[in-house]
């Protein structure tokens, strides 16, 4: 247990900040897969073929290929070719990116792919008849977006979410490989460090099911909330 | 391009071999950890939820790194004949992955007993069928048939999933193409294209399952 202590001797400080990287990364990587899912689930939903296509390739390729892949390719790809459109602006030092964004972006970009598919989902399971309703009582669009699909929306897609939510935390383990220090990473210097790899890699396990735990509990309450009145 | 596409290839077959022995390990846990969880015993029952909520609420890489790096350092084990197994990586990785995909698919086969509509059971007792064959011939065939698109779909992700050998030194898809671009400095043709293989293979996984579904529908 000496290994956990906080100060200079054990690893319970600098684990407990990684502990906090991966929910730094884990909330950055929902919210840009928020903003993703926000772009292409009106995309699947539309009416127009090539539109329906973009958005179908985004998440049918995004969810066929492995989540450490995309990794690598932002990581090491994603230096490369920001180089490249800076040479064409007469730009030709290195150019390294903060592992935080190209992590938290890939990560972002799988959670999206996923998170697309749950509110396409949602709102079409919606009643048909809310929709006509809405347009026979003249609401504006936005407003009858906003007060009438959103709440049912998630009320049918909070279960989802959740999912999305264990595969995003889950998935940012992975950005352990690009160096930033969060969970796993943290773990990998411990363990390195102290030649405990067994010990340092239960711990975080334990650390991760406390994580999925916790949020669990916290999901579950929301829903409960968004579900006032079924 | 026209150099690494051998070398990707023949490292697909890795992958392949990789997801088909953790399928069929992992479906054999599957199946007997969703029979454990049909226990009345609630012992029995509360150890099969254990192992499927610790699988499931971890990530793969840290099971890939207890059992390979972890393991190994108890003094005891290493003395054992299991070590044999344990000390390759190749065989590290399969038991990570089979133990993973053992958690989601007893989940899945959990759910699908306990859609089984009582009266098939009934009627199979009322007929006289003993409980083994009942088992056997009416309850798993039907379980299988459906946890089929669910099945289908933890196919996809273990085989997402099997890129993770390639943290543990194994010349996977992933491994080798990572191996290609440490040389030849051209990551994104390289990783693209080690992307569309993938996509391929999912591609295929898909719709074998799709035909599979057709095959063994009831209607």
């Amino acid at each position: 247990m000496d290994l956990l202590t906080f100060g200079k001797t054990g690893w319970g400080d600098e684990l407990f900040y990684a502990t906090l990287m991966t929910i730094a990364v884990s909330i950055a990587a929902l919210l840009i897969g928020f903003l993703f899912s926000l772009i292409f689930t009106p995309l699947k939903l539309s009416n127009n073929k090539f539109l329906n296509f973009v958005a179908n390739s985004y998440t049918t390729v995004i969810r066929g290929v492995p989540e450490l892949l995309v990794i690598y390719l932002f990581f090491f790809g994603g230096s490369g070719a920001i180089m490249y459109v800076a040479s064409i602006f007469g730009y030709f030092e290195y150019i390294e990116i903060n592992a935080f964004i190209t992590g938290s972006l890939a990560i972002g970009i799988i959670s999206g792919a996923y998170s697309t598919e749950v509110f396409r989902g949602a709102i079409q399971s919606i009643d048909k008849g809310q929709f006509e309703a809405c347009k026979v009582l003249g609401f504006k669009k936005h407003i009858y977006f906003l007060k009438v699909i959103m709440p049912q929306m998630l009320r049918l897609a909070i279960p989802n979410l959740s999912n999305v939510w264990q595969i995003t935390l889950k998935d940012t383990s992975l950005i352990s490989v690009t160096g930033l220090v969060e969970i796993m990473r943290q773990s990998y210097i411990a363990a390195g460090s102290t030649r405990d790899p067994l010990f340092f890699y239960s711990f975080a396990a334990v650390l991760y099911l406390m994580l999925t735990f916790f949020s669990m509990k916290l999901i579950n309450r929301l829903e409960v909330k968004y579900s006032r009145g079924f | 391009m026209a150099t690494s596409l051998p070398k990707l290839l023949s490292a697909a077959v890795v992958t392949l071999k990789l997801l088909s022995l953790s399928l069929i390990f992992g479906l054999a846990i599957g199946l007997l950890f969703a029979i454990l969880r049909l226990n009345k015993n609630p012992i029995i029952n509360k150890f099969a939820y254990g192992y499927s909520y610790i699988f499931r609420g971890t990530p793969l890489l840290v099971q890939i790194f207890i059992i390979y790096f972890g393991l190994g350092q108890i003094e005891y084990f290493r003395s054992t004949f299991l070590w044999v197994v344990f000390k390759e990586p190749y065989w590290c990785a399969i038991i990570a992955f089979a133990l993973n995909t053992g958690a989601y698919t007893s989940e899945i086969l959990r759910s699908a007993f306990q859609t089984i509509k009582p009266g098939i059971i009934e009627a199979g007792k009322s007929l006289g069928i003993s409980n083994k064959i009942i088992f056997y011939k009416i309850q798993i065939p039907v379980a299988i048939r459906q946890s089929l698109p669910a099945y289908g779909n933890e196919i996809i992700l273990m085989m997402k999933g099997t890129s993770l050998a390639s943290t543990v030194t194994i010349m996977d898809l992933t491994g080798a193409a990572k191996h290609i671009v440490s040389t030849t400095y051209k990551p994104l043709e390289v990783f693209l294209l080690a992307g569309g293989i993938y996509l391929f293979m999912t591609f295929l996984i898909h719709n074998l399952i799709k035909y599979l579904e057709k095959k063994y529908s009831f209607q």
